[in-house]
């Protein structure tokens, strides 16, 4: 990873650069308009933040189940990248929402269901943060509870409120927009790479600090 | 600590820069304000979504550019103290 | 073997309790200081808010159950026991197993004076279908307790368990709050929607299964130093 980081950095910020014109260039969506255009990075930003929870969920249970400390590193990058691309979706989505639904919030199942996923990713960081010795088994063990609870909690808030206003949610992209489209997921995934191979970097660093402290006090 | 801290701050300055580009919306009626009905609303509810998309670009961007210098103040940090732990103690480099 | 284990642990922890009868007169009163602050918020002019009590209810059980997590653990932790209990050549599930029939048992017991309180102070009629209530309620104690013993008995060593318990376990156990409420709702309603119901059982009933299995396989690598 170290020797691409530089090709894929330049990659990411000419992509990123570039995104405002591709966003400007697509066609309008015909109901909503200019708000629209929030879709092209709210998505991509959950996009992330669901790749970022499986990654968590399943390095957590390397970890547990192999012992292996650097997949719990890779666990804890994923929970921490999680919690700021939901922080984005969920800041974006009620922005566009009041203009396309006319409410801030619904609790429909997507945004409920993304709420709680931030919450348990806010609980596994602040458990890992306070929680004292072994805290990174129970957050392992929190990262796999948040996994599993996705079909559980999309499930019955589903069952719960079936209102979704399906008309605006997910738009028929036409072909200008789905350009549009995909061009951000990749630059948002080429950016979630750049990130964790950092945050990992991080937890390593840290864990060598720590290697050389005991190493300083025998 | 400092990362939370560093978010929640940043959470509030675009909070706060937010609510007033918001609140220079013309207010478009009895019909956005509070919480209504989706059906009661018209078709075509006049809000501005200028504001809305560029309060949303901005706080992606602020949010990504935090993010990205804490952790490079974290890992900056990290790797000061190593040094330092280094030059003091020169054998345990090498362990 | 395992099973007995687990029943030589639900018996200790029984005669124990038993003794003083502490946890669970604590977490009783609890509960019921719990309905009756809800009682002020959701009562207006003499007759309670429609659809209050289920989310009362359930509320109230949350609350109490995670009181007692608490404290059954704090109760090791004070004597070491835990790490006894560990130490000796029993199977790590059955331990899990063993505390977590207790703790369903200690909510189960809250649960016989709570769901009458319910009835009573918020006029709601619980007993329509007893047989559907009484297994949602066993589906979802169950859920909430095999989550909640794992998580509580990790926390043991932890300084700041007490507000970590309720943090880390009310997002995991949101699906059976939603079920249990729902599912509730749709017994109190005037002609009781029994087909609701039994989804929402089928549905608290799958995530304890999946979270039993999962607290099984995960015990025994979470609870070695």
């Amino acid at each position: 990873m170290t020797r691409f980081f530089l090709p894929v950095f330049g990659v990411t910020a000419l992509m990123f650069a570039g995104a405002p014109f591709v966003i400007a260039d697509a066609p309008y969506e015909s109901t909503m308009l200019l708000v629209q255009k929030i879709f092209y990075f709210h998505v991509p930003a959950w996009f992330v933040m669901f790749t970022a929870i499986f990654i968590s969920g399943i390095w957590s249970a390397r970890y547990l189940f192999k012992g292996d400390r650097n997949a719990d590193r890779v666990a804890f990058a994923a929970a921490e990248i999680a919690v700021v691309f939901g922080l984005m979706g969920l800041v974006t989505g009620p922005l566009w929402g009041r203009k396309a639904w006319g409410v801030w919030w619904q609790w429909d199942a997507r945004l409920t269901m993304a709420l709680l996923l931030e919450a348990i990713f806010i609980g596994y960081l602040l458990v890992r943060k306070y929680g004292g010795p072994g805290s990174e088994k129970l957050s392992a063990a929190m990262a796999i509870f948040g996994m599993l609870n996705v079909p559980f909690v999309y499930i019955s808030v589903n069952i719960w409120r079936t209102i979704h206003p399906k008309t605006s949610v997910v738009p028929t992209l036409g072909p200008g927009m789905f350009g549009a489209f995909w061009f951000s997921v990749i630059a948002f995934m080429l950016l979630f790479a750049l990130l964790m191979h950092l945050r990992v970097r991080l937890e390593q660093q840290r864990a060598a600090l720590d290697d050389l402290y005991l190493a300083e006090e025998p | 600590m400092t990362m939370l801290k560093k978010l929640s701050v940043l959470f509030l300055t675009v909070l706060l820069t937010g609510a007033p580009l918001l609140a220079s919306q013309p207010p478009g009626g009895a019909a956005t304000d509070g919480f209504v009905p989706l059906d009661s609303l018209p078709p075509q509810e006049q809000l501005p979504a200028a504001p809305l998309l560029v309060t949303a670009y901005a706080f992606v961007w602020v949010l990504l550019m935090a993010y990205i210098w804490s952790i490079a103040s974290r890992l900056r940090k990290v790797e000061a103290e190593m040094a330092t732990l280094q030059r003091r103690t020169p054998g345990a480099a090498g362990r | 073997m395992p099973f007995r284990v687990a029943l030589l642990i639900l018996k200790k922890d029984f005669l124990i309790e038993v003794k003083s009868l502490e946890i669970l007169s604590t977490t009783l009163f609890f509960a019921v200081s719990c309905l009756l602050v809800f009682s002020f918020a959701f009562v207006k002019e003499g007759s309670p808010v429609q659809d209050a009590a289920a989310g009362i209810l359930w509320i109230a059980i949350a609350f109490s159950g995670t009181l007692a997590l608490g404290r059954v653990f704090e109760r090791e932790r004070y004597g070491e026991t835990l790490r006894a209990l560990l130490l000796a050549p029993a199977p790590r599930p059955a331990i899990y197993l063993g505390k977590l029939f207790g703790m369903v048992l200690l909510m189960f017991t809250t649960e016989v004076v709570l769901v009458p309180m319910v009835a009573l102070l918020f006029q709601a009629p619980l007993f329509s279908r007893p047989l559907l209530l009484f297994v949602l309620l066993a589906a979802g104690t169950v859920g909430f307790a095999s989550v909640g013993t794992l998580f509580a008995a990790m926390l043991v060593r932890a300084r700041t368990r007490d507000i970590m318990l309720p943090i880390l376990l009310y997002p995991v156990t949101i699906p059976v709050m939603i079920a249990g409420v729902q599912g509730t709702s749709a017994l109190l309603q005037a002609s009781p929607d029994e087909a609701m119901a039994t989804m929402w059982i089928a549905i608290v009933s799958t995530f304890d299964v999946v979270a039993i299995t999962l607290c099984l396989w995960m015990f025994e690598p979470l609870m070695t130093e």
